[in-house]
């Protein structure tokens, strides 16, 4: 009989080159590229073809690789990204404009959307819009927002291959991109050698259980290719991670009872192939589901059962500012608005789960995984493991997307426990399931909100309350407890202010960081609740915002006075224009169309404080000179795709007077570089870029010491010697010749920045923050009041960052940022056991987000380096209420709950139509 | 067990009988649904065999492999009536799920949410099922019996879908309503089969999928539609109970009951008015 194939033989072309490799029935093609061939190029996020991070060309046509059997591939051409950019010019070409747009962002999706647009480009020389959207919509991203992808596609000019100078201001490409568009990127699960030992983790079943083990011992001893189990009893330190001192409650391993679905309680080691054929099922654990509380009116009710036992009321902390009198103003208001606002978890979505792999080296124990924190993993783990730091190193890869929640440990102390247990090498990557059930979420909220106003428009008090589901363990959620009532006014001058939050526990996964931390929830409350407000003022609600903005010189809520820098007065005015062109617009529409399809515009701000809450956040930041001549700059802020590595490279390189490409990096590495703090809270651009700019103004003094040279000289760096030039005068610096100091460098310099803050008093009145971004966006959208749809149509984005460092950068960060925002506003909604994949759970892809134009506002910020001001979270706070505010305009209806999915859209016209 | 791939429909029908394995294709559906520690090395790819393969005119009408992928069918000329399925076939997932999976794996799988489904309907798809005892040909509308239920011996395998003669005027509509543009598990979508007679629709074939736990068609909203004019389809009021009573859509992630009950009407108008084009 034919056709039979075993564990057998393959054989095939990849890349253009014979090849042969087992394979296994049920084996998919990912798998043997990845592990037997080397093409770590494929990427694995999803493994159902809902992703298409793996898509590779199969006889010419894009598959998802996850979704082939191995045996498929038997006699036919497979091309993954490395081998297009090695020998096809259109590829090459493609990889050019993907540098030139920033295209790549984290680089995750990068092959899987690179792959499918060179199999568009070999069909299409010049496609369309349509055509690229439709030939790249099985690959997301979750970083760009897709409209550089489409540029770069469609050959749009970008920024060109020579940089110049790159100082701060320029827009030149990434200095990390090229690994990215070639396919040469590690990420998390791409370091580890083929055949290394494998981790898999018993995750609770129920969201909230008690369990008792069985025998583990003589479990692992009857299983073939299982070399050891682990629980909380092999932990030699603390059973407890968490990121703010104070709250660290999160066991590597429950103890008793599990608080949530997909909690670890236990993880076996084992051989590929043992682990591959892992049943949870016969793992010898014994669970008692007990019931759950699973939103915070649940937690709250009388008598409900506790998540921790310490935390009377399953209330973690609280926050709260108040100034003047919210009530009396309220009281005294001409007019007062109120509602109940609430919003969903929603996941994080990066295309890359968590993955690491770590080893014991000289009886230190090496962590390569991704991480926004290297050095708080430092930390964590030196409590776990009871080890001490200096036999710890945590080397992050490549990072396939953060947004927050790769700042809290996942896979780093499995690792390090597998490791120094079984003296081998392991490594362990998350399923995507199991990702979006273990690490954390952006919190739901429920909010209550007044708002007052006189009639000429003033704001008048202000009494904002909010629950916020902590979920299980504290995580960030003290953060968003606090960040939240320093924020919810929005960025208006309002005298009399009282806002409360409350973090409350529930059998939830933990709600942690997630771009904004708990700020875009407020902003949907406050922004849309004071669009109601003008339209009851009859105002503009453009207007309505530019006489309430703050100013200058004006107190915020915790009577913080910004003396300069507050920006959202002009990011409010630059959409002057947009927003009387895209009114007309709609209204020429609306005149025309049939009459279920309706236009509208919505408008709305947000602002943002940069770095931790009046708490220090140091970052520091070291170069050298070697006897070779050689600048290397060790750039500990970790790029998870947002362009630190570029962004703190040119401040950096302006600082010091040399042009960027001078400059050798060293990349974040606890060994290596020093601690740039985390990438979290919009602090990079600003705190690590100012230890930048001190450190290459150091550098640079240093140096003109040595040649007894002023300010005024030039520096330029050549082999073996500095160039120094003033003037006519010429000085040169042969570098070989100097004595090496610090880590062997002729010339060094390390300095520190930490912004300057004041803590904040019982009614949250002090100094948050050094500096605030700002930002103003407006939406339109189409509505189809048939059937509940809403399609963007498109953004226009104003930003305040000071300074934009790197414009191309900041348009990437702003488009990405909108995306996510789109995502929350309609159709977002992580649900606990229902949406745990990339089917159930809906992230915008490329067809779903409109064009976006930015306008880069620069009000400069006395403490920024150069001016330049925070940018990261900023993006997405005003999103969501925009597109509120735009479906309000469309249709009449103030949609109080997000995500506007069509079910609850439609349900809100219904009721609109019998009203 | 071996991966089995055999190239004759001979020695696959013996394979299935002998080894009672679970037969495969694209795939697209398979790896998906594999839970952590489920071995799966039971598998008959039928992609390699002859008779399966391609879409080919078949008795007046068309004969759709097994083997079939959504690609090919959108790359294969055929008369204006596939339309809809085209369309549809554009909806499945994006291009590299449409690049491997097949049309007869969507029946197979039988999700209420088939993408394929409605407008297999609406074309009078039947099954060709084949076994060592013998070749049947059942109707698709009988086939599906249920959600991830279908009339499918353990020694059988569908070996083709067989689309019969249709007339060379009707032309086929599909819509399909998700939360997000591409890549999308419907909440509700409507094929149609549309001939115009006269300025007015004629013959008319309407089905539902996502709104019962297997899509059908809608014969008392198609009577009602019959006969109308384009402008009449426009401002018909179709929400009549009557005409969608063969449905019983449920609340879950996607949508609710309710709005799937409140939307279908609305759809099906659209997908009738695609279909018949500007009639």
């Amino acid at each position: 009989m034919d056709g039979q194939i075993s564990e057998t033989t393959i054989a095939f072309e990849l890349n253009g080159a014979p090849v042969r490799a087992r394979a296994n029935p049920g084996n998919r093609l990912s798998e043997i590229l990845r592990e037997q061939l080397g093409a770590r190029d494929v990427k694995i996020g999803c493994n159902a073809g809902d992703c298409g991070a793996c898509t590779v060309l199969l006889d010419g046509e894009t598959a998802c690789a996850c979704l082939v059997p191995a045996q498929q591939a038997e006699g036919a051409r497979v091309e993954t990204l490395s081998g297009l950019f090695a020998a096809e010019p259109l590829a090459r070409r493609l990889a050019e404009q993907f540098e030139a747009h920033g295209a790549a962002q984290c680089g995750i999706c990068t092959p899987g959307m690179m792959v499918s647009a060179v199999a568009l480009l070999r069909a299409v020389a010049a496609p369309g819009e349509d055509e690229i959207q439709e030939a790249l919509a099985g690959v997301l991203c979750r970083c760009t927002g897709y409209r550089k992808i489409i540029d770069a596609v469609a050959g749009m000019p970008g920024a060109p291959a020579a940089p110049g100078t790159g100082h701060a201001g320029a827009a030149i490409r990434r200095l990390d991109g090229l690994a990215k568009v070639s396919g040469r990127e590690r990420f998390g699960d791409d370091v580890a050698p083929a055949g290394t030992l494998e981790i898999a983790i018993i995750r609770a079943p129920f969201h909230r259980a008690a369990f008792s083990f069985g025998d583990l011992e003589g479990w692992v001893a009857g299983q073939a290719g299982i070399e050891a189990v682990l629980t909380c009893a092999d932990i030699p330190g603390q059973n407890a991670f968490g990121v703010i001192p104070a709250f660290v409650d999160q066991p590597v391993f429950a103890e008793g009872e599990a608080r949530f679905r997909g909690e670890a309680v236990a993880a076996i080691v084992g051989t590929p192939e043992a682990i591959a054929r892992f049943d949870p099922a016969a793992f010898p654990v014994a669970w008692a589901e007990r019931p759950a509380v699973l939103t915070p009116a649940e937690a709250e009710a009388e008598g409900a059962p506790l998540v921790h036992a310490e935390r009377a009321g399953n209330r973690m902390c609280g926050g709260f500012v108040a100034c003047g009198d919210a009530e009396a103003a309220l009281a005294r208001a001409d007019i007062v608005l109120e509602g109940q606002f609430e919003t969903s978890f929603v996941e994080h979505a990066y295309i890359e789960p968590e993955a690491g792999f770590a080893e014991v080296v000289d009886g230190r124990v090496e962590i390569h995984a991704c991480t926004q924190a290297p050095v708080m993993d430092l930390e964590s783990l030196e409590l776990i493991l009871a080890m001490d730091r200096s036999r710890i190193r945590i080397v992050p890869t490549g990072v396939g997307g953060g947004f927050g929640s790769k700042l809290d440990l996942s896979v780093q102390p499995y690792l390090a426990l597998a490791a120094l247990k079984t003296g081998r090498p392991v490594r362990l990557a998350y399923s995507r399931v199991e990702s979006m059930q273990s690490t954390t979420k952006r919190h739901p909220a429920e909010i209550s909100l007044r708002i007052g106003a006189m009639k000429d428009g003033r704001l008048s008090g202000f009494a904002f309350s909010g629950a916020f589901n902590t979920g299980a363990y504290a995580s960030w959620g003290p953060t968003v407890a606090n960040r939240v009532p320093v924020h919810a006014s929005g960025p208006y001058r309002i005298a009399d202010y009282r806002a409360e939050s409350r973090a409350i526990h529930t059998h939830c996964p933990p709600s942690g960081a997630f771009r904004g931390f708990g700020v875009p929830q407020s902003a949907i409350a406050q922004e849309t609740l004071l669009d109601e407000l003008a339209t009851a003022l009859g105002m503009d609600a453009l207007e309505f915002r530019i006489l309430n903005a703050l100013r200058d010189g004006v107190p915020t809520v915790c009577g913080q006075v910004f003396e300069q820098g507050v920006g959202i007065g002009p990011c409010l005015e630059a959409l002057r224009a947009p927003w009387a062109k895209a009114r007309a617009e709609v209204a020429a529409f609306n005149a025309e169309a049939p009459a279920h399809l309706r236009r509208g515009v919505g408008v709305a701000a947000g602002w943002y404080g940069c770095g931790n809450t009046s708490l220090p956040n140091p970052s520091t930041i070291r170069a050298g000179v070697q006897p070779d001549g050689t600048l290397v700059l060790h750039q500990g802020a970790m790029d998870i795709g947002q362009g630190a590595n570029t962004v703190i490279s040119q401040i950096f390189a302006t600082a010091l007077g040399v042009e960027v490409s001078a400059l050798t990096l060293r990349n974040a590495d606890t060994d290596i570089t020093p601690d740039a703090g985390k990438t979290s809270a919009s602090r990079q651009t600003f705190v690590s870029g100012n230890a930048a700019r001190l450190c290459g103004a150091a550098l640079r003094a240093a140096i003109l010491r040595q040649a007894n040279a002023s300010d005024q000289a030039r520096l330029r760096f050549e082999p073996g010697r500095i160039v120094v030039e003033e003037g006519e005068a010429r000085h040169e610096i042969a570098t070989a010749r100097l004595e090496p100091g610090l880590l062997g460098y002729v010339f060094w310099a390390e300095e520190t920045y930490d912004p300057p803050t004041r803590p904040l008093d019982e009614n949250g009145q002090g100094h948050p923050y050094a500096q605030f971004g700002y930002a103003a966006q407006l939406a339109v959208v189409e509505v189809d009041e048939a059937l509940g749809t809403i399609r963007p149509l498109h953004f226009v984005a104003a930003h305040d960052v000071g300074l934009a460092i790197n414009p191309m950068l900041v348009e990437g960060q702003v488009q990405g940022g909108i995306a996510q925002g789109l995502g929350m506003a309609l159709m977002e909604e992580y649900l606990p056991g229902r949406t745990e994949n990339l089917h159930d759970y809906l992230i915008p892809t490329i067809g779903d987000v409109p064009p976006i134009e930015t306008l880069i506002l620069e009000v400069p910020d006395a403490h920024g380096p150069f001016g330049a001001k925070g940018l990261g979270e900023h993006v997405l706070i005003p999103t969501a209420p925009a597109l509120l505010n735009a479906i309000a305009d469309a249709s009449g209806v103030r949609m109080r709950a997000v995500p506007v999915t069509p079910s609850r859209l439609r349900k809100a016209i219904e009721e609109r139509e019998n009203a | 067990m071996p991966y089995m791939a055999p190239t004759r429909m001979a020695d696959a029908l013996s394979l299935l009988q002998e080894a009672g394995p679970r037969i495969v294709a694209g795939c697209t559906d398979f790896f998906p649904s594999r839970q952590r520690g489920q071995v799966s090395d039971n598998l008959l790819d039928i992609t390699r065999v002859a008779e399966c393969r391609g879409i080919a005119p078949h008795a007046g009408g068309w004969r759709i492999g097994a083997a079939a992928t959504w690609s090919e069918l959108v790359r294969t000329p055929l008369p204006p009536a596939f339309d809809g399925l085209k369309r549809a076939a554009r909806e499945v997932g994006a291009i590299q799920i449409q690049n491997r999976g097949t049309l007869a794996g969507n029946i197979c799988n039988a999700s209420p949410a088939a993408d394929g489904v409605p407008a297999l309907l609406t074309l009078g798809a039947e099954v060709e099922i084949c076994a060592l005892r013998g070749t049947r040909v059942v109707p698709l509308s009988a086939f599906i019996q249920g959600p991830r239920k279908v009339d499918l011996g353990p020694d059988e395998m569908v070996s083709a879908l067989l689309i019969p003669a249709l007339s060379a005027h009707a032309r086929g509509g599909f819509v399909k309503l998700g939360s997000r543009r591409h890549m999308v598990i419907s909440i509700a979508m409507v094929a149609v089969l549309a001939e115009i007679t006269g300025g007015r629709l004629g013959d008319l074939r309407i089905a539902v999928g996502s709104c019962a736990p297997v899509a059908t068609r809608l014969p008392a909203l198609e009577a009602r539609l019959a006969g109308l004019s384009r402008a009449e389809v426009q401002a018909a009021d179709l929400a009549d109970p009557a005409g969608l009573a063969p449905l019983s859509p449920i609340t879950d992630i996607r949508g609710t009951a309710e709005y799937r009950h409140a939307v279908v009407a609305e759809l099906c108008r659209r997908a009738v008015l695609q279909a018949g084009g500007e009639w």
